[in-house]
């Protein structure tokens, strides 16, 4: 079966940075990668949930956070798997400092600007990763 | 380094599903709680931190009685701030909630549209009484 790159965004709901992570990995499931990508609840990592473990353990992951808590590279890196591609949310917006997004959960239309960036920036990688995916 | 809160807040930890539609409606549910319904009485944390932080961290559900919220009957919320942090108060099953009120869940976790808000005010407001009731009773 072919396997599939796994993008895993963190949990946050502190700050943008969370938001416009999960939206770049919606971005890239249901409208640039569809079919190459899957994802998954963090939090089923955390309960030792059998099939979240088994995705991550048998696919490339990728992980985007935030903030640099890192919360969703640790939490992969704490069920023994490595992950092949790291980002960090807060590095695009410092690239991009005009771009503010509206709220925390409601990004307006520069938060989707900022989660186009990352989203595009994603697919780069997965194309990458994918050219060495047997 | 939350002590100073003790008495007076509550701590709300959603599950943030990424993976599924009840979760975003947690993240939406808790963040209206946390800005406009009771903004001067909770905090919140992200739950992968119990993982990825410190001690003090660790120490949130220890420190606050706490709310913890689930998109769906898996709980991980509930199961990991247990596991590694403290018992909360209340547990919160969004599925289960929205199956008692005889609502649907929202079909995208993409996007949460003024047709669902309904949903998000059911879940804030239960919520909501819950911190009412913790904090009436100290």
């Amino acid at each position: 079966m072919k396997k599939k790159i796994v993008v895993i965004p963190c949990s946050g709901i502190g700050k943008a940075y969370g938001e416009i992570g999960r939206q770049a990995v919606y971005e890239l499931i249901e409208d640039l990668r569809t079919g190459d990508v899957a994802t998954t609840c963090l939090a089923r990592l955390m309960i030792d949930d059998p099939d979240a473990k088994a995705l991550i353990r048998d696919n490339p992951v990728i992980t985007v956070d935030g903030c640099a808590k890192d919360c969703a590279r640790k939490n992969v890196e704490f069920t023994g798997k490595k992950v092949d591609g790291a980002f960090r949310v807060i590095e695009v917006f410092k690239e991009n400092r005009d771009l503010k997004p509206q709220g925390i959960l409601n990004l307006g239309k520069d938060g989707f600007k900022l989660v186009h960036i990352l989203a595009r920036r994603l697919d780069e990688e997965i194309t990458g990763l994918m050219r060495k995916e047997p | 380094m939350f002590q100073e809160f003790k008495q007076d807040k509550v701590g709300i930890i959603p599950c943030n599903g990424e993976d599924l539609c009840q979760g975003t409606l947690t993240r939406f549910a808790c963040r209206k709680v946390l800005d406009s319904l009771r903004p001067h009485e909770t905090v919140t944390i992200c739950l992968p931190l119990f993982i990825a932080g410190d001690s003090g961290e660790r120490n949130f559900a220890k420190t606050f009685p706490t709310i913890t919220v689930d998109g769906c009957t898996k709980g991980c919320c509930q199961v990991t701030t247990e596991k590694l942090s403290g018992k909360p108060r209340y547990a919160v099953v969004i599925s289960e909630l929205l199956k008692e009120r005889g609502m649907e869940v929202p079909p995208s976790k993409r996007t949460l549209t003024a047709k669902h808000q309904a949903a998000i005010d059911i879940v804030a407001e239960d919520i909501a009484g819950k911190v009412d009731a913790i904090l009436k009773k100290g």
